[in-house]
C-alpha cells in the first residue's frame, strides 16, 4: 500500500471506526454542550480540528526531542498540557490581532478547548499509533494528518448531533426528557450506529 | 543488597534536575514567549465597551439590531449608533450609557406589541381541515396556507408566546393570547416569529387597534373570519378620523400611529367592531376653568371634531356630546385652563 492509502486508511479510521467522540469517548463535555446549534457546532468544530492538528505537531516535537531522549516519558501528560495550553494561548493572541473576522468566530471556542480531552488524547495517542504494517510508529507528517483527520471526525459527529438536536426543538415530548436527558440518548444510539463501523477491516 | 539500590536509584539529584530543567524550561520559554507575544499582539480594547455591556440588560434580544448586547456595545462605542435603541433596558440603560458615552439621552418612545387579529382561539377559529402535526404555527401555515379557514388569521399555536424571552405573552382558557405591556419590551421576537405577520410594535400611550389584518374582499372577509369582526375595507373609519390617521389600502385600514391622537372615534364607527378601543367608555370629557380662559381659540382651532365654540377674547365652551375625549386642547391650552372630568 502506497502512502496515499496509508493516509486513507488513517482517515477513515479517524472519522469514522475509531471516532473520538463516538468511539473512543474524549471530548464529550463540547459533544454534549456546544451542539444545540448547527452554526455554534461548525464554529466549535473547526476549532477543534485547528488545536488538533496544531497541537499534533507540537507535542511530537516535543516527545521526540525532548521526552523520549532524556528517558521523562512519565512526564508525557503535563509537558502535553503545558505545550498546548500555551500553543492556543498563543494562537488566540495572533489572530485577536492579524484576523478579527476569524477570531470572531472561533475565539468563543479557543479557550474551551486548552485542555480538552480530545485534544490531548490525539497527542498521547499519536505517540503510540502505528501504521498499518503495525511496526512501523508514525512520523511527524503522519502524526500531523492523524490530529487533522481526529478532528475532522470529531467535527462531523458535532455537526450530525447540532443537526439532530435542532430538529429535535420542534419534537412533542414530555418536558422532563427534553434538553439534556433526550441529547444523552441521542448520543447513545449515535454511539451504537458508530459501532457499527467497528467491524471494518482496512 | 545496597548495590543494587545504588544502580536501580542514582544520587537524587540526577534523579530530580533532568525533569525539573526540561519541564521547567519549558515553562519559562512558553510563559516568556506569550509575554511577549501579550505585548506583540496587544489588542487595545476600549474600557467603555465593557461599562456598556454592563449597563445593558444582557437579554441578547436582538432589538437594537445588532448581534447581541456585546455586539451593540461594540458598534456604540466604535461605529457611533444611536444609544436609544435598546427595548428591554429601556430609559435606564439608555442614561447609563449617555453618562458613559458622555452624550445627552434621548430617550425613545417606549411601544408595545400588539396582536392584528381577534381570531385564533378554541372557539372563535373558523377551521379548513384538522391539522395533526408540529405544534408550531410556523409548521401549520406550510400546509395549504395553514388550517385557519382565513388565510391572514391568527392559527393559535403560539409561536409568539415560545418567542417571548420576558413572558410578556399569555394564553388564557380559550386559546387566546395576550400581551402584557408592563413586560413587554418591544424587543420584536414575536414580531418576526408570527409567520402570519399579524404582530406590530405599537406606542405604548395609544389604546386604538385594528384588530383585523385580512386583505380579503367583502363580504369573503366575514365568512372566513372566527369571530366575524374582520375588516370589510369600508372606509368609514377613514372618513371619520378627525386626523386622517387611517388609511385603506388592499381592503384592509390601517392606523398612522404618528398622526393617531388616540380619541377612539374610528372604534365607535366600525360597523363590524374591527377596531379595539381599550379605552372605550373610559375617556374624560373636557371642560374649561373659566376664571383661566383667555379666550385665545387655541383650543377651538385644535379641536377635531369642532366640540368647542366661543369669540375671540370671550369664555369658550365645550359641547359634552361632541367632546371624544381626546385631550388634544388639554395639551395645547396656553393658560392650563382645560382639564378632564
Amino acid at each position: 500500500m502506497g502512502y496515499i492509502g496509508e493516509i486513507f486508511v488513517m482517515a477513515m479510521t479517524a472519522i469514522f471506526i475509531q471516532n473520538f467522540v463516538l468511539a473512543r469517548f474524549l471530548g464529550l463535555c463540547p459533544y454534549l454542550g456546544v451542539s444545540k446549534k448547527l452554526d455554534s457546532a461548525f464554529g466549535m468544530g473547526m476549532a477543534v480540528v485547528f488545536v488538533m492538528t496544531m497541537a499534533s505537531a507540537f507535542t511530537f516535537v516535543i516527545y521526540k526531542y525532548l521526552l523520549v531522549p532524556y528517558n521523562l516519558l512519565y512526564l508525557q501528560t503535563i509537558a502535553f498540557i503545558l505545550t498546548i495550553a500555551a500553543l492556543v494561548q498563543f494562537v488566540e493572541m495572533v489572530i485577536q490581532k492579524n484576523a478579527p473576522a476569524l477570531y470572531k468566530s472561533l475565539g468563543v471556542y479557543l479557550p474551551l478547548i486548552t485542555t480538552n480531552c480530545a485534544v490531548l488524547g490525539v497527542a498521547i495517542l499519536n505517540t503510540k499509533a502505528m501504521r498499518t504494517d503495525g511496526i512501523t510508529a508514525y512520523n511527524f507528517l503522519d502524526a500531523v494528518l492523524n490530529g487533522f483527520f481526529s478532528g475532522v471526525g470529531f467535527t462531523f459527529v458535532l455537526l450530525a448531533m447540532a443537526g439532530i438536536r435542532e430538529r429535535l426543538e420542534f419534537v412533542d415530548m414530555p418536558k422532563s426528557m427534553r434538553g439534556m436527558p433526550i441529547a444523552l440518548i441521542l448520543a447513545g444510539i449515535m454511539a451504537l450506529a458508530f459501532y457499527g463501523f467497528m467491524g471494518f477491516k482496512i | 543488597m545496597y548495590m543494587i539500590l545504588m544502580q536501580a536509584a542514582p544520587s537524587l539529584m540526577s534523579v530530580i534536575s533532568a525533569p525539573v530543567l526540561i519541564i521547567g524550561g519549558m515553562g519559562l520559554l512558553f510563559g516568556l514567549i506569550l509575554a511577549i507575544a501579550s505585548k506583540v499582539f496587544e489588542v487595545k480594547l476600549d474600557p467603555r465597551v465593557e461599562q456598556i455591556i454592563a449597563a445593558l440588560p444582557g437579554a441578547n434580544c436582538g432589538a437594537c439590531g445588532a448581534a447581541g448586547c456585546a455586539g451593540y456595545a461594540d458598534a456604540i462605542v466604535n461605529s457611533d449608533t444611536q444609544i436609544n435603541l435598546c427595548a428591554p433596558g429601556g430609559p435606564v440603560a439608555v442614561e447609563a450609557i449617555a453618562k458613559i458615552m458622555g452624550k445627552s439621552a434621548v430617550a425613545a418612545e417606549k411601544k408595545v406589541a400588539v396582536i392584528h387579529c381577534s381570531s385564533g382561539g378554541t372557539n372563535n377559529t373558523k377551521w379548513k381541515y384538522a391539522y395533526q402535526g408540529i405544534e408550531s404555527c410556523r409548521s401549520a401555515v406550510n400546509i395549504a396556507d395553514g388550517p385557519n379557514l382565513c388565510t391572514w388569521g391568527c392559527i393559535g399555536f403560539n409561536d409568539c408566546e415560545k418567542a417571548c424571552v420576558f413572558d410578556a405573552i399569555s394564553v388564557d382558557s380559550e386559546g387566546m393570547r395576550h400581551i402584557d405591556n408592563d413586560k413587554c419590551t418591544a424587543c420584536g421576537a414575536c414580531v418576526t416569529a408570527c409567520p402570519r405577520k399579524l404582530i406590530t410594535l405599537v406606542p405604548v400611550n395609544r389604546n386604538v387597534y385594528i384588530k383585523c389584518s385580512s386583505k380579503a374582499k367583502n363580504p369573503l372577509a366575514k365568512q372566513l373570519c372566527g369571530t366575524e369582526r374582520p375588516c370589510i375595507a369600508c372606509g368609514l373609519c377613514s372618513r371619520k378620523c378627525p386626523v386622517q390617521a387611517i388609511t385603506v389600502e388592499n381592503n384592509l385600514a390601517s392606523i398612522d400611529y404618528d398622526k393617531c391622537i388616540d380619541c377612539g372615534l374610528c372604534a365607535t364607527v366600525c360597523p363590524t367592531k374591527a377596531i379595539l378601543d381599550k379605552k372605550a367608555g373610559m375617556r374624560k370629557k373636557a371642560e374649561i376653568e373659566a376664571e383661566k380662559c383667555i379666550g385665545c381659540t387655541i383650543c377651538a382651532k385644535i379641536c377635531p371634531t369642532k366640540a368647542i365654540t366661543g369669540e375671540i377674547k370671550q369664555l369658550h365652551v365645550i359641547d359634552k356630546d361632541t367632546c371624544i375625549g381626546c385631550e388634544q386642547c388639554v395639551q395645547k391650552c396656553p393658560k392650563k385652563a382645560i382639564t378632564m372630568v
